[in-house]
């Protein structure tokens, strides 16, 4: 009896965070859209998760993108395909490398430090501060990081597609001699519209999960060191799941 | 100026604020006393509508904030300062944007103008020629004198502090209490402080009002609380060990805690 109490106790408690998280998100999206908006809040944000992610972004796509034409011209000589090395690389970067790996390292070099700062705000009562100077801190904090996010992380997968291909092309091409019309005739003839809309709405509902995600954490984290600490490590292996679940969702919606 | 009626408000079993009625004179420093957990600082949250009360009234200005719309409760605070106990200054702000924060989002002065207002705000705390520091270069008396420069930049009626003293040394101490003093007398500002600061208390107070669990024990100016026959505030004031306010937090016999398993 007393385990079946404490496992209602947990769900109850799980479905109220949700329900707070949801709301949390759906206030914040709305402050999105009224005045005044702070155009000067968004483009610091954006300058933070977007600009600021560019390096650690051009190094994984660039690396994705050589191993995954060293990978694919291994395994495709043996069947005498090497031509459609570049069809392959495209593909796999466009629809499902793109999006993931790069929402993964901006989770983990901005996710974290979102919820880090949040928290650190809270703990130092800047929220009641702003409260008090009748600024709601929720539109004034929370809403730009949201929209930053909604706004960067598309633009980061598509460089990351960018320098992805590029990184297949070096090793493909120009170390391992696949024919360079090959390569791109192929790609421009096997990526349809559909992968690199599939693609952009992907990265669009990362670059919300993972806003949303840390900001919530941040929020919510207890009001000590320890809570701090414990919300930035937690918000960044949710984030890190949740992008992972959604897209294997999408994916499944989107094939 | 600022009324507060029948004002419950309780944490699971602990009571917070045990319907208390107090009143809040306009142009006075009215201290709010109390030791550790005796609600003090839920109570200064209530009144600036930080915190919601389970049940009561708080009067501000003619308007009730425990069921205000935002936006109204939003107007009035704008006629409102605080100190917070940590200062909570923005630490990615210098300074000078700290101070000019509150001018930078609710009005439309000139970016020399503002300049003026804040150079004189800092003026007021002494601490012009600091407007480039970061928060975190200031000690805790100067971040605390910062705090008060954005507190006032606005010009507000009313300014709430939270424990202003604490964590002071003397000197510190002193100039926040003469700030406070200065700032009351010269513009007139309704100034509630919630502090556990005797003898600070006892420099700025008009009025005293002590807590202790949630209930108001004693209200009076300085000498009336001074010479009060009542236990626990004279224990309290004086600041002795042994009286009617236990030192334990619990009602269980220690030799019954210690023998039994």
């Amino acid at each position: 009896m007393d385990m079946a109490a404490s496992l209602g106790q947990v769900t109850i408690r799980r479905i109220q965070i949700l329900g707070r998280s949801g709301i949390f998100l759906f206030v914040s999206f709305i402050q999105v859209f009224t005045p005044p908006v702070r155009v000067h809040r968004l483009i610091k944000e954006i300058e933070f998760i977007g600009s600021k992610s560019f390096l650690i972004v051009f190094v994984t796509a660039l690396f994705t993108g050589m191993v995954l034409g060293l990978q694919g011209h291994h395994t495709l000589t043996q069947f005498g395909a090497e031509a459609l090395l570049g069809s392959a690389v495209a593909l796999s970067i466009i629809r499902e490398l793109g999006p993931v790996l790069c929402a993964l390292m901006v989770t983990g070099r901005a996710g974290s430090a979102i919820t880090a700062e949040i928290g650190i705000m809270k703990i130092t009562d800047q929220f009641p501060a702003l409260e008090m100077m009748a600024i709601d801190p929720l539109k004034y904090v929370i809403s730009p990081k949201i929209l930053a996010g909604i706004i960067s992380l598309p633009l980061l997968t598509a460089f990351f597609d960018l320098v992805g291909i590029s990184g297949g092309f070096l090793v493909g091409v120009k170390l391992l001699g696949v024919n360079e019309g090959a390569y791109f005739g192929k790609m421009i003839s096997a990526v349809t519209f559909s992968d690199i809309y599939g693609g952009i709405l992907k990265s669009l509902s990362f670059g919300v999960l993972i806003a949303w995600i840390s900001c919530f954490m941040g929020f919510f984290a207890q009001p000590t060191t320890e809570g701090v600490s414990k919300a930035t490590t937690q918000s960044v292996v949710l984030t890190s799941l949740s992008i992972l679940v959604v897209d294997y969702i999408l994916t499944s919606l989107l094939l | 100026m600022i009324k507060v009626e029948n004002l419950v408000k309780t944490y699971g079993s602990i009571v917070a604020s045990n319907n208390l009625n107090c009143h809040f004179e306009k142009g006075k420093i009215t201290v709010i006393l109390g030791g550790s957990g005796s609600g003090k600082s839920t109570l200064l949250r209530q009144i600036t509508g930080l915190e919601k009360p389970d049940s009561g009234a708080v009067h501000f200005d003619g308007l009730d904030l425990t069921c205000t719309d935002k936006k109204s409760l939003y107007e009035k605070r704008k006629k409102m300062g605080m100190l917070f106990q940590g200062s909570a200054l923005f630490n990615y702000l210098n300074i000078f944007e700290n101070i000019a924060f509150p001018l930078r989002e609710h009005t439309r002065i000139a970016d020399n103008v503002i300049k003026t207002i804040v150079t004189m705000k800092l003026e007021m705390v002494g601490l012009r020629g600091t407007e480039h520091l970061m928060p975190s270069q200031l000690s805790g008396g100067m971040t605390k004198r910062v705090g008060l420069a954005r507190a006032i930049v606005m010009d507000p009626k009313v300014i709430f502090y939270d424990e202003p003293t604490s964590g002071l040394d003397p000197i510190s101490t002193g100039v926040i209490d003469k700030l406070i003093r200065d700032l009351n007398r010269k513009l007139n500002i309704t100034s509630i402080v919630v502090s556990h600061d005797i003898e600070s208390c006892f420099r700025i107070a008009d009025k005293v009002i002590i807590l202790f669990y949630g209930d108001i024990i004693a209200e009076g100016t300085v000498e009336e609380i001074k010479t009060s026959e009542d236990l626990k505030v004279q224990q309290f004031i004086k600041g002795e060990p042994e009286g009617p306010i236990p030192f334990t937090r619990t009602d269980k016999n220690y030799v019954e805690d210690l023998l039994l398993e």
